[in-house]
């Protein structure tokens, strides 16, 4: 079981848990720093990247008001190639739906490629229940795999750990890794013998799926590493599971789309690969699997249609306000607790997690808008934050606290009360009268100069200028 | 004389009173009729930030009723935050509580607000000749310089794209700011986020800090109060020598 990191714990007490690390929040902040660098490069090679993000954006908004029409057209060139397709509407029904196909061929080992959904969904814990082996195979996904813990970045798994953590899990893997040194090509070569092994003796091959393109069935999967082609060429099962909103209609837009996901990711014109599947082996094929099952997921994006949310559903999963932002450099995705993190994940959370405690990620943000600018479909995420948080006051503040609230607005509605409590505020050296709002302030900073002359209004009245 | 009404900002009126002195005096040195609407209170930022809307529109009409019987041509803001709060998010917040007659008046009041910097730059090209408006420069203090670095507050750079004035009224009072990577990096702030996650806000802020530290400079300058003071408190804590100052104090004639 992959742990829970968010039931029974709060934001407050995951971050201080981060930032209590300090080597974590030296490792986040020099990898964010230079994967934001690389994306900002990217973009200025294109003289019209600003036009290119205002045409993904409506090409996005398209995809989402047809996605009935282009979910159905998906399933029928899926199908009409031979491929099987199952609609889940949570995650109990996409994972239910996997672990049949994988009993009913008798499948005992099961290797992955990096998928976020099945994240969401914890299809790896499905499988294990039903006693089938899963092998994550992007290379930082099996490190937090052999770690026991969830990723810390959409894209980037294993960011939050270093070359020394990584050296002592492979060491642990087994009596091959035993003699293992921390250099880099050493790691890597290790695992790509371990995970060779796995994909040969592998009898089902999971896969997400980045686009899938509506006019001739296609699953678009974009990577680095070769453990896609492996995934989905050597098990005779491929099961690619889906959110319903990673659709387009042709390939124009899947071009389009293309250009701007790796540029956002890694700062890459073209990732190394791009594969595109269309179904089984058909016949005088050399290679391909011998099913082909499309598990198209809801899991709570249909609520999020026609909401003042739905441009959540335009998001690509490139990671790249994960990397700009400036609370996600500070405590990583574990911080977050869940798998989806930064503001992506923020705004996901109360959206799409049961969780009570999901509610609260809309908080995790300093509404600073340098995620809306890293946006390659221009999401206006700190406008999505800023919705859930209303959200969440109309459904429950906490009495205290609305009260407060309350008390503020009674106050600073009035010009009488407000030029009392400001200049009560200015002698005081405070924002508020003390006992207002709740006071995190002064244990990590010094409080305001008081000042005796009663404030600004006062002053100027009395002194001129 | 240009009529000009100032619109202080809470943050102003509770604990910086010193910034509000500052640009009283930086706007009538250059030739503004000052007038401090007495009934306008605060944007109601702080309650749109929280996701009280209705406690934000209730503080926020009273200011937009304040602002919008002034009869000056322009109103300064000198608070990138709360400017973006009046042009950006007034009429969205009325909007959201059906009040459709005071999201118009909103609207109406636009064209009027500037940000501090922003007001600051159109003043130097209206009173440059044609020739020198590529420098936009007017004579400022000639004491001694500190060197300086420039805090970019996130609403002023990303939601008004007021980017390069704060900088020109540095240089046209004869100081350079140094360039340094976290200068569009969020201070941490955010409004409540600040009482609410007092570790995270802290951490960025301390990110900051270090950064300003490797740098050497004496002050930092911005256009938000609220980045200032929180800055201020953490580098005051941490035992930092650096000053933090609003550019109108930089820019005050006495």
């Amino acid at each position: 079981m992959t742990p829970d990191l968010l039931t029974g714990t709060t934001l407050r007490s995951r971050a201080a848990r981060a930032l209590g690390d300090s080597s974590l929040t030296r490792v986040l902040r020099k990898t964010t720093s230079y994967r934001d660098g690389l994306r900002q490069q990217a973009e200025s090679v294109l003289r019209n990247h600003d036009e290119l993000v205002a045409a993904a954006r409506r090409i996005r908004a398209d995809n989402i008001a047809q996605l009935p029409a282009l979910l159905e057209q998906l399933a029928d060139k899926w199908e009409e190639r031979g491929g099987q397709v199952f609609f889940a509407a949570d995650a109990h029904e996409a994972n239910a739906y996997v672990v049949d196909v994988a009993l009913e061929r008798g499948v005992e080992h099961a290797v992955k490629s990096k998928s976020m959904l099945t994240e969401e969904i914890a299809l790896n814990d499905a499988l294990e229940a039903a006693g089938i082996d899963v092998v994550e195979t992007d290379l930082g996904e099996w490190i937090v795999q052999l770690a026991g813990q969830p990723p810390s970045h959409i894209l980037t798994p294993a960011v939050h750990l270093q070359r020394d953590d990584i050296q002592e899990l492979f060491r642990n893997v087994d009596d091959r890794g035993a003699d293992l040194s921390d250099a880099p090509e050493e790691l890597a070569a290790f695992a790509r013998r371990e995970l060779r092994r796995r994909f040969l003796q592998a009898d089902l091959g999971i896969t997400g799926c980045n686009f899938a393109v509506a006019e001739t069935g296609t699953v678009t999967l974009v990577m680095n590493e070769g453990n896609g082609r492996m995934v989905t060429t050597l098990p005779p099962v491929h099961v690619a599971v889906m959110g319903m909103e990673r659709i387009v209609a042709d390939w124009q837009q899947l071009d389009l789309l293309l250009h701007l996901l790796p540029r956002a990711a890694t700062g890459q014109d073209i990732t190394v690969y791009v594969n595109h599947l269309t179904g089984p082996r058909d016949t005088g094929e050399m290679d391909g699997p011998e099913q082909s099952h499309l598990v198209i997921v809801d899991n709570g994006r249909s609520d999020m249609l026609g909401s003042e949310f739905r441009e959540m559903l335009h998001c690509i999963r490139c990671g790249a306000c994960l990397n700009t932002c400036p609370v996600y450099r500070q405590i990583g995705g574990h911080g977050y607790g869940w798998s989806y993190s930064g503001p992506m994940g923020a705004v996901l959370a109360p959206l799409l997690h049961a969780a009570p405690e999901a509610r609260e990620l809309p908080q995790a943000s300093s509404l600073c808008g340098a995620c809306h600018d890293a946006c390659p479909v221009g999401i206006p995420l700190q406008d999505l934050l800023l919705g859930l948080r209303r959200r969440e006051t109309e459904r429950q503040a906490p009495p205290s606290e609305a009260a407060a609230w309350r008390a503020w607005a009674a106050a600073w509605s009035r010009p009488a009360t407000y030029r009392a409590t400001t200049s009560a505020a200015a002698r005081l050296g405070r924002f508020v009268p003390p006992g207002l709002l709740p006071d995190g302030w002064t244990d990590s900073r010094a409080v305001p100069r008081p000042d005796p002359g009663g404030g600004f209004r006062a002053r100027l009245r009395r002194e001129g200028a | 004389m240009r009529r000009t009404a100032l619109f202080p900002t809470c943050v102003i009126d509770t604990v910086a009173g010193d910034v509000g002195m500052a640009v009283v005096r930086v706007l009538r040195s250059r030739g503004h009729d000052v007038d401090v609407p007495d009934d306008a209170t605060c944007c109601g930022q702080p309650g749109w930030n929280a996701g009280h809307v209705d406690e934000a529109a209730a503080v926020a009409k009273q200011t937009l009723g304040a602002l919008a019987t002034t009869t000056e041509d322009t109103i300064c803001v000198p608070a990138g935050s709360c400017a973006t709060m009046i042009r950006v998010y007034w009429p969205v917040l009325f909007r959201l509580v059906n009040d459709e007659e005071s999201a118009v008046a909103a609207e109406g009041l636009r064209d009027r607000v500037r940000e501090f910097s922003e007001l600051l730059s159109e003043d130097d090209k209206a009173m440059l000749p044609e020739d020198d408006q590529a420098t936009g420069t007017t004579p400022g203090p000639t004491a001694a310089v500190a060197a300086t670095a420039y805090h970019h507050s996130c609403h002023m750079l990303r939601e008004l794209g007021i980017e390069t004035q704060p900088e020109q009224a540095l240089q046209a009072a004869g100081i350079e700011p140094v360039e340094w990577d976290g200068e569009r990096q969020c201070c941490g702030f955010g409004g409540t986020f600040a009482v609410k996650q007092p570790e995270l806000s802290t951490a960025m802020a301390d990110e900051k800090l270090e950064a300003l530290e490797e740098l050497e400079v004496e002050q930092v300058v911005g256009c938000d109060t609220s980045c200032l003071l929180h800055l201020r408190g953490r580098a005051e804590r941490r035992g930092m020598q650096l000053r933090f100052r609003h550019l109108a104090e930089v820019l005050d004639p006495t």
